[in-house]
């Protein structure tokens, strides 16, 4: 009874959900392992192998690791399977396009997006955008499971010591192959664990508009969301989306401007501690879950909210 | 190039999901089904290959009990040349709807398999990826663009970071993002002309694969409600309940 879990990383640093995940995995059950496929990537090797949680990580480096491509992931973690209960990975992206890879190939059921582990069979996971939840138990020997970061607290990093094992590459396929990456750089918090997201909708209107919504991000250290619709408008990049079908985020303060609330949107925020709309409807949707709701101009609600938060003299960081 | 388009059929997604109150599940009598949304991306991108003279044939299928069909008759009227309906009784589960899929792949010999990345019920997010696994073909999840070119696809993929780019060979997987493309509307004369396509009916137990449930689904609850907020009169006065109520400024 051991657990795998994959960690994502950029072969410089482990990015911030594996913490989440590793939380996660040793709930299903303290011994843990993790798996580090990437290229020169031994520093993130060594940070995993300084979180408590982590009793030991095995690394194997490889060209073919450099980016995620899920057939070469795929053929080496099932090597590694034998010897796991359970493999885990963080449901973004990420473990979206890896695990029912793996699964299939095990012939395991896969339980997706869990937000609580009942016990090493049983959990947790929204359904239906999140207006339902259920209560699932797998019977299958070898267990896929993948954790909704935002759910769990990340792991501590530090203090740990756990073993370095190297391993051998699979074989890497031949029909995939990695073109390119477009990255959107930011100097802002990360959508996905920043404290305060602030998001607009449609209601921005275009994209120069915008501008009012990252001023206020600058002003309260926040991380920049959007509708769908906002994105499918063009007024955003997709990396920014907040909903069922984009990213699902926790943040302490969610502003939400210009966004009416569809049951897709809400599906992505509405776990939030503090929920805040900004909007001229009303009758928007997205008041029946916003804990202060203002219904404004978003154009004249914005510039004044700036100010008044320039007269504050302390923000929290 | 032949196309498989998967479809499934869904509580539509304008509707307000309603636990039932035994917890066996959530409300579905009478209640508006349509297809899955990202499945209406997957049959408008085959269509448009198909109209850009790079398919020579697109099949439609559905997996689900007689009402499914009603999915593979849009897509039909979309564009799809003819369409196949499996036939099972109750919920499977991914890992079966891929088994499924591989017979299916195994007869009609696609090139491409195409279906959207997520349904919106079970918001699972596997059935693409274990398909191609199962068949040892590559996968492009999550596309929002593909280009086709001799023999390989060209799929920008939407990631948390951006976006990616990869190439596959053909035959592959593609499970379609909603970016992918502006679903179009059915004609009325292309809806009547669908109904003279064919749709193969097959029983998921003449395939002879394992569809039996994995994971038991122990109880389905409603999600904690959130409490009521308030309304606020102006921006000061929202400044300072973040400050001095919620202290999350």
């Amino acid at each position: 009874m051991s657990v795998l879990l994959i960690a994502e990383h950029n072969n410089k640093e482990v990015r911030p959900f594996t913490y989440n995940a590793i939380t996660a995995a040793s709930q299903i059950n303290e011994d843990l392992h993790v798996l580090v496929l990437g290229h020169q990537a031994d520093d993130v090797a060594k940070s995993l192998s300084e979180v408590p949680n982590v009793k030991k990580v095995i690394h194997v480096d490889n060209e073919i690791y450099e980016n995620y491509i899920a057939e070469n992931y795929t053929a080496s973690i099932i090597k590694h399977a034998e010897n796991y209960s359970h493999i885990v990975s963080s449901a973004n992206t990420f473990g979206k396009n890896l695990m029912p890879r793996i699964a299939a190939l095990l012939d395991t059921s896969q339980v997706s997006d869990i937000i609580k582990v009942i016990s090493e069979d049983t959990f947790l996971r929204p359904i239906y955008a999140g207006n339902a939840f259920a209560t699932v138990k797998s019977s299958d020997k070898k267990k896929c499971v993948t954790i909704r970061p935002t759910s769990f607290d990340p792991a501590d990093k530090s203090g740990g010591s756990a073993e370095i094992t190297k391993s051998d590459p699979a074989e890497a396929s031949s029909s995939t192959k990695f073109l390119k990456k477009e990255e959107v750089k930011s100097d802002r918090p990360e959508l996905g664990t920043a404290r305060i997201v602030i998001s607009g909708g449609r209601g921005m209107q275009n994209g120069e508009n915008f501008k009012l919504i990252s001023d206020i991000a600058d002003k309260l250290n926040a991380a920049i969301g959007a509708s769908r619709a906002a994105v499918d408008a063009g007024y955003i990049t997709n990396d920014h989306q907040v909903g069922q079908t984009g990213k699902v985020v926790v943040p302490d303060l969610y502003i939400a401007v210009g966004i009416s609330g569809a049951i897709q949107h809400l599906a992505g925020m509405k776990e939030s501690k503090i929920i805040v709309a900004i909007n001229k409807d009303g009758e928007a949707p997205i008041f029946s879950v916003a804990d202060y709701g203002l219904e404004a101009d978003l154009f004249e609600a914005l510039p004044q909210f700036l100010s008044e938060l320039n007269k504050l003299n302390t923000i929290q960081k | 190039m032949k196309i498989l388009v998967a479809v499934k059929r869904v509580i539509d997604y304008n509707v307000q999901i309603r636990v039932k109150e035994d917890g066996s599940g959530v409300v579905t009598d009478n209640v508006k089904m349509s297809t899955n949304p990202p499945d209406d991306n997957a049959i408008e991108e085959a269509v448009k290959i198909k109209e850009a003279g790079k398919a020579q044939e697109i099949v439609a299928i559905t997996i689900g009990e007689e009402k499914a069909q009603e999915t593979v008759r849009k897509a039909l009227a979309v564009g799809a040349d003819r369409g196949i309906h499996v036939k099972v009784d109750n919920v499977i589960e991914p890992l079966a709807v891929s088994k499924i899929l591989k017979k299916i792949v195994e007869k009609e010999n696609p090139d491409l398999v195409f279906m959207g990345k997520q349904a919106i019920d079970d918001d699972c997010n596997q059935t693409g990826q274990m398909l191609a696994a199962l068949l040892n073909w590559p996968q492009a999840t999550f596309a929002s663009k593909i280009e086709v070119k001799d023999n390989v696809l060209e799929v920008t993929r939407e990631i948390d970071e951006g976006l990616e780019t990869i190439e596959v060979n053909v035959p592959a997987i593609v499970t379609c993002d909603l970016r992918l493309n502006e679903p179009r509307y059915a004609s009325l004369p292309n809806i009547m002309k669908a109904k003279k396509k064919p749709i193969e009916q097959i029983n998921a137990s003449d395939l002879g694969v394992d569809i039996n449930p994995r994971i038991e689904q122990i109880k389905v609850e409603e999600p904690p409600k959130r409490k009521a907020g308030i309304k606020v009169a102006s921006v000061e006065e929202l400044v300072q309940k973040l400050k001095n109520e919620a202290k999350v400024i």
